[in-house]
């Protein structure tokens, strides 16, 4: 069974936003919302500046948390992929996910039940990219199997350097972040 | 130098979190006031058992008032929900890794100690019903004459409460995200502060029809029933005095609990410090210092003080402002751990 993970390149990616209107299209996310953003982050004093971009989503962790504190199981991890997703049948809107998620990645749909991204899984089991990645003009994300030594965001892992966010978390993120 | 912008622009996530308002200190506070009054009263229970005077504490008789005070805190938890038609899931399944099924559950199992419980004056209470439905009378009178029974409910009560008012912390306290909930003294600091709310809570019921005689009638009856907890007659001021006392040692102690609260976020990471500074010196510093410790804590304390030395005149302020500052702690660590947050590592010295 893979475990799903992605990996994107900030060397790369321009911050031009066709990953978030990709998802929002692909996943009829209501106007005002977002389960993918731009995040630019500048570090250092003049003249030693670094600029970082990226996009970012939920991060699918190892270890989540929004999965562990929800009462009703609404927030699971998925057998196929080891994605986190949401039933929305399943969800009371208690918002406990949304507290207990340190990346800001979760939201209340206007239909009341707790959305994000869901890398996009109907796409994903029918072996298509999620949009995101599908869409992106400078190619600067990849999507793949973390447990596939072979696959093409564990060569990336291997060979270039990379973080996560908020590791200190102890969330064991997915989305990893090439720099 | 570090700056961040994001495109992110989710209703109640930025620009800060806001995804609980009113309603969660309010469930918290029903609940830490019936938690309160659930071990006040399985204390009484166990003495009652051993055989002392059922008169002396008037905590015994104060199920059915915690009964309609949990579904008011019931009532402001499902306002919260904002998928509510869908709230019957919570009950399709457990979840051990969460604190909320867990409260859940728990919550079934409060009700249906509160409702026993009740019976055991609800007939002498409140006549009216006593002599309607002889049923209750008959159940009234087994559990009264059986003291095992009455043991078991206390020991019951107590636990429960415990449980109940550690589980209101406890559950802020197990997510990561918000470093100002990531202390297991949250847990005990809500129960003590429950206990002293619920002592608050009996101290104006007594009060309520002081010194007169309850209403026995259909209406009147049931009011008095959950108001005034010796149910005829009024309580002596012997027993207002120890329900007095045992809220200076749950205000004392809940100090001692916000002195550790402060002192394990202070010394610990970054992030917690960070999140200890929004009620130190940040922006909810004010409802912090002046509503929870100065009104709620130690002015009550004072003024007790002065009404059990018989300095001052015996009143229901000090209980009104135990009650005030009990919500206002709960109102404040749900909003103020809401705007905490980790701060990034990398960040750190830059």
């Amino acid at each position: 069974m893979p475990r799903f993970g992605m990996v994107i390149d900030t060397r790369k990616c321009v911050g031009c936003m066709d990953c978030v209107v990709a998802c929002q299209t692909e996943n009829d996310v209501p106007r005002g919302y977002c389960r993918d953003w731009i995040t630019t982050e500048l570090r250092g004093s003049f003249p030693d500046l670094a600029l970082e971009i990226r996009s970012e989503r939920c991060n699918h962790c190892d270890n989540p948390p929004c999965v562990n504190c929800c009462p009703t199981g609404a927030s699971h991890v998925e057998a196929f992929g080891r994605t986190v997703q949401v039933t929305a049948g399943k969800c009371i809107g208690c918002k406990a996910c949304i507290s207990a998620c340190p990346y800001g990645a979760r939201f209340v749909h206007p239909q009341g039940y707790v959305d994000k991204c869901s890398f996009c899984a109907h796409r994903v089991k029918d072996g298509i990219d999620p949009a995101c990645v599908s869409v992106c003009p400078t190619h600067c994300m990849s999507f793949g199997d973390l447990d596939d030594p072979k696959s093409v965001v564990n060569e990336l892992l291997r060979t270039r350097k990379n973080h996560t966010l908020l590791p200190e978390a102890g969330t064991r993120p997915r989305v990893f972040y090439l720099s | 130098m570090l700056e961040m912008t994001t495109t992110r622009h989710n209703p109640l996530i930025d620009p800060q979190l806001a995804v609980w308002s009113w309603e969660i200190p309010v469930y918290l506070f029903f609940g830490g006031i019936v938690a309160g009054m659930m071990v006040l009263a399985g204390v009484a229970m166990l003495r009652i058992a051993r055989g002392d005077d059922s008169r002396s504490f008037f905590s015994a008789q104060t199920p059915l008032l915690g009964f309609i005070l949990m579904n008011l805190g019931m009532l402001a938890l499902l306002l919260d929900l904002t998928h509510r038609l869908y709230v019957w899931r919570i009950y399709t399944t457990f979840q051990w890794t969460s604190p909320m099924s867990w409260g859940s559950w728990v919550l079934i199992v409060v009700y249906g100690v509160l409702l026993v419980s009740a019976l055991i004056r609800l007939p002498d209470a409140w006549p009216w019903i006593g002599r309607r439905v002889p049923l209750l009378k008959t159940l009234s009178d087994t559990i009264v004459a059986r003291p095992p029974w009455i043991a078991a409910l206390g020991w019951t009560n107590l636990v429960l409460g415990i449980g109940l008012g550690i589980y209101t912390g406890i559950l802020l306290n197990t997510m990561v995200a918000r470093p100002l909930w990531n202390s297991a003294i949250l847990g005990p600091l809500f129960l003590f502060s429950g206990l002293s709310a619920g002592a608050a809570v009996m101290h104006l019921a007594s009060a309520a029809l002081h010194g007169r005689p309850a209403p026995q009638g259909m209406v009147g009856g049931a009011f008095s029933a959950m108001l005034q907890p010796m149910g005829a007659q009024p309580p002596d001021r012997k027993t207002v005095d120890s329900l007095i006392r045992f809220d200076q040692l749950f205000l004392v102690i809940e100090l001692v609990l916000i002195a550790l609260l402060i002192l394990n976020l202070q010394t610990s990471s970054a992030s917690h410090a960070a999140a200890v500074a929004l009620i130190m010196t940040g922006p909810h510093a004010l409802p912090f210092w002046a509503g929870v410790v100065g009104v709620g804590v130690l002015l009550p304390l004072a003024w007790q003080a002065l009404e059990l030395t018989h300095r001052v005149a015996h009143t229901v302020v000090p209980a009104l402002l135990v009650l005030a500052g009990g919500f206002t702690l709960r109102w404040v660590m749900v909003n103020a751990g809401q705007l905490s947050q980790i701060v990034p590592v990398a960040s750190l010295g830059q």
